[in-house]
């Protein structure tokens, strides 16, 4: 397991390498300055403060003394705020998005599994077209169209809880129950799919010829088997969430991180794309690596290596 | 389930997502009073609640360069001068000033009550220090060129000048604790105005050393010298103003606290006012409607104009009478009242109305009048003879535009009624995100461009200078020899009648000649309790003082 785990790590490491020059040398071709007044500066001055961040050598020689600060942990400072380094920001954004998103997470999957697995139980029933119509509905409805309906009638009309802000827990209903509307639709449409599979594979009915009750083998046997799937897009979907949500947390006036990985890229803030740029896919390859281990623990024929027998 | 109720959820659900398409739109900000006069009795509690669009970007002021940091920075920090509620320079640390009889040489007398929030007093030596700071290539800032008119600061920031670097020899001198000498480059008339401007406050140079990198980093990285402090500031979620009981002038200030909250989506603003939680936010064009019959609501006009670039490199766009004809063949009211409809208003000119006036006190705009007006008819005329004169039957132009939702709708206006009036005309829109415009401007690789310009400082010469020959922002190939000698001349004069005149002269050039077709004149709309009173709107640098401001008639 150790051996193995090295390995991943090592390829990890690649993966992170080749991602951070692939940004970096694209990010190079948008055109136009980091500057917050671009429009006013002449060219002249626009090359003088080019010169007073490095901007003017060559890219390559700019990526050879980026990779030599990050090495160092270094992210550098942000172009849209003075003196703040991107590493305080994406701390300090990352709280509050990531908070919102594993609140969202927990109460968009359990929501998910439990629609999911009474709509195939009751397959071809009330709840399962019901639980189906939802689903359709919440992953093709985008989220601000919930996170604004909300607002509107539980925030502004009937007063039940605040419009926006981030300043209790009472603060994180609204925003966490828009933000849970796409987890619950995709993991309830993928549950009940992969229960339908599940239910009439042969082991089921050898159970149940065994003897063993109808509870223990939809608990035992139907349901964890049909987890594989489900464990494999949760990865992708959590590192998704916690890395925030641009339009909830605009909606919502939330200070979370998620709107830098569209503002950077437009305000051409260099190191701040390639900070959330990097941050985001360690994340990603990170929740790749628990997915696999995961596996092994839902289901180990898969086990990744150093099973029993050795 | 039938069919029937699927129907009817369906037709639910979309009139939901019908009604949600509204929540669009961003920036919501903060504006000017209602009211005044006779005061009466104060509510107990002064407490006023905004919210702004963005987090504050710099809070050194020697490095700032966007609104939202020269708006804070204009609350709790003090120039020499700052703007009142007229809009007119008020003394600020400066309590007096002199000028020499060539209008180069400033002598300012600072108020020896005025006092930094740890006590200190704040001194000549602390605008020497921000000043040779802001210029210092070092600072590397984006807003240094505001500087120019003290001697020597562009020489100090231009590479390969004898003075490079040499923020020693900056035209700015402390006689003595509280006395401050300028010398300027030209006559600048303007010059007190600019004493208000975020880049020429002033910094306590023991403390901002003694805090080093962090300086201005956190509410308690600074000290203040303005009538409010900074008394938290929580970095993407908001910031708080308390009133500063070192400030020379707190008598006049009346608000305890101001609490904004960092607000991006227009919607969550209003729905934030409708609930009491702020006391006013600025309305983008898709809310006017639904507020503009509501007596909370207000307009104001905003410096800024917007106009069509006509770039000449283009052979057919160098004919007078085409450019005419294009300035001529669109309804400019249509497009402020019915696409814009957030309270802008046509612009027939380069220099804006209600921005500055004469030394008799006429608006600028008064004295010139309007240059053009939409007429299809005589657009047409003009236009084929123009046509005829290039040897072209049809002809494609491009518009350079913004890539908002805002801006493709006045591009689509654009298109449609000038291809509707100018028969042979082909307009191909490319919307381009903003900074690639820019580029895209600087090249002067496009036709026609949709373009905006806000003012620096308050004088018609922000407008007017960039359009000299070869001047980095004329980025039409506009050139005109009459109109660069009348600039040049102007920069010079001392003579402050001459010198409006030759501005004056130089705008009916520049319309007359069609560099640019105006397009309108941006509005603020707004809407704020009626219990707010006395928050003054500013033309240039930081555009709000709550100074003034304060609560009365809240329930």
């Amino acid at each position: 397991m150790s051996r193995y785990l090295v390995k991943r790590v090592i390829y990890m490491l690649i993966t992170l390498f080749i991602i951070a020059a692939f940004t970096f040398f694209l990010m190079k071709l948008l055109p136009g300055s980091p500057f917050r007044n671009q429009d006013k500066l002449t060219p002249q001055q626009v090359h003088a403060l080019n010169e007073k961040y490095g901007l003017n050598d060559p890219v390559p020689v700019q990526f050879v003394h980026y990779m030599g600060k990050l090495v160092q942990g270094d992210l550098g400072l942000t172009f849209q705020f003075d003196g703040r380094t991107v590493t305080s920001m994406i701390k300090d954004g990352i709280g509050p998005s990531a908070t919102l998103g594993v609140e969202a997470i927990i109460f968009g999957v359990i929501v998910g599994l439990i629609l999911g697995v009474a709509a195939a139980l009751k397959h071809n029933s009330a709840i399962d077209y019901g639980a189906m119509v939802f689903a359709v509905f919440g992953a093709a409805i985008p989220s601000f169209v919930f996170a604004g309906l909300l607002q509107y009638y539980i925030g502004v009309k009937l007063e039940w809880l605040p419009v926006a802000f981030w300043e209790g827990p009472k603060y994180h209903v609204l925003p966490a129950l828009a933000l849970s509307v796409g987890i619950i639709a995709q993991i309830a449409r993928f549950m009940r799919n992969e229960m339908l599979d599940t239910l009439g594979q042969d082991y089921m009915i050898t159970a149940r010829a065994k003897g063993i009750s109808k509870g223990r083998t939809i608990f035992v046997h139907a349901i964890r088997n049909s987890l594989i799937p489900i464990i494999t897009i949760l990865g992708p979907m959590v590192v998704n969430v916690i890395t925030g949500s641009l339009v909830i947390e605009n909606i919502f006036a939330i200070p979370g991180i998620g709107e830098q990985f569209v503002k950077s890229i437009n305000v051409n803030d260099y190191p701040m794309i390639m900070g959330t740029t990097l941050f985001y896919s360690a994340l990603l390859i990170f929740s790749m690596l628990i997915v696999d281990i995961l596996y092994g623990v839902v289901d180990p024929r898969i086990r990744v290596a150093g099973g029993k027998s050795k | 389930m039938s069919k029937s109720k699927w129907s009817l959820l369906l037709t639910l659900v979309l009139a939901l997502s019908v009604f949600l398409t509204a929540c669009g739109g961003k920036d919501s900000g903060s504006s000017q009073s209602s009211g005044g006069g006779d005061k009466g009795k104060l509510d107990d509690k002064q407490v006023l609640n905004l919210v702004d669009t963005e987090e504050i970007p710099v809070m050194d002021s020697a490095k700032a360069s966007d609104a939202v940091s020269f708006r804070v920075m204009n609350n709790v920090f003090e120039g020499l001068y700052r703007f009142g509620p007229k809009d007119e320079p008020v003394p600020g640390v400066a309590k007096s000033h002199e000028v020499s009889k060539d209008g180069t040489v400033y002598t300012f007398h600072l108020n020896e009550k005025a006092k930094w929030s740890n006590g200190d007093p704040v001194t000549a030596k602390d605008f020497v220090y921000a000043w040779r700071k802001a210029v210092d290539p070092k600072t590397a800032s984006e807003y240094a060129y505001i500087m120019a008119p003290v001697k020597n600061a562009t020489a100090i920031q231009t590479k390969g000048d004898a003075l490079y670097g040499k923020v020693d020899k900056l035209g700015v001198e402390a006689v003595d604790d509280h006395t401050l000498k300028v010398t300027l480059e030209t006559p600048t008339p303007y010059f007190l105005g600019l004493t208000a401007f975020g880049t020429y406050m002033p910094q306590n140079e023991k403390y901002v050393k003694s805090q080093g990198d962090k300086y201005g980093l956190e509410a308690d990285k600074m000290i203040y010298n303005g009538p409010f402090v900074l008394s938290s500031w929580k970095h993407n979620e908001g910031w708080q103003y308390k009133k500063n009981d070192q400030y020379w002038d707190k008598d006049a200030v009346k608000l305890q606290e101001i609490n904004v909250k960092v607000v991006k989506d227009q919607a969550t603003a209003t729905n934030l006012y409708e609930t009491n939680q702020i006391d006013r936010t600025a309305l983008q064009a898709d809310f006017i409607d639904q507020y503009k019959d509501n007596p909370d609501f207000h307009k104001i006009a905003d410096p800024s104009v917007f106009f069509l670039r006509l770039n000449e490199k283009n052979p057919v766009l160098k004919n007078a009478d085409i450019r005419k004809a294009i300035d001529m063949g669109w309804d400019k009211k249509g497009l402020a009242d019915v696409i814009l409809n957030d309270g802008s208003t046509p612009a027939y000119y380069l220099v804006p109305k209600d921005f500055t006036k004469n030394p008799d006190g006429e608006d600028f705009r008064k004295i010139n009048g309007d240059f053009g007006k939409f007429d299809a008819a005589k657009a047409k005329a003009l236009w084929e003879k123009g046509l005829k004169a290039t040897g072209k039957k049809n002809v494609e132009i491009e518009l350079l535009n913004y890539d908002n939702d805002n801006s493709k709708k006045v591009g689509e206006y654009l298109k449609n009624q000038l291809e509707k009036n100018l028969p042979g005309l082909k307009i191909k829109i490319k919307a381009q995100p903003f900074k690639q415009k820019l580029v895209l401007e600087q090249k002067m690789d496009y036709d026609m461009s949709f373009a905006g310009w806000g003012p620096d400082y308050k004088d018609p010469m922000t407008f007017l200078d960039m359009f000299t020959t070869g001047n980095s922002h004329n980025e039409m190939n506009y050139s005109n020899k009459k109109y660069d000698k009348l600039i040049k001349d102007a920069l010079k004069e001392a003579d402050v009648k001459k010198r409006y005149q030759m501005l004056l002269d130089a705008e009916k050039i520049f319309m007359e000649e069609q560099a640019i077709s105006p397009m309108y004149q941006k509005g603020i709309a707004y809407i704020q309790k009626p219990y707010v009173h006395d928050i003054y709107h500013h033309a240039v640098g930081g555009d709000y003082s709550y100074k003034w401001a304060y609560i009365q008639g809240k329930k």
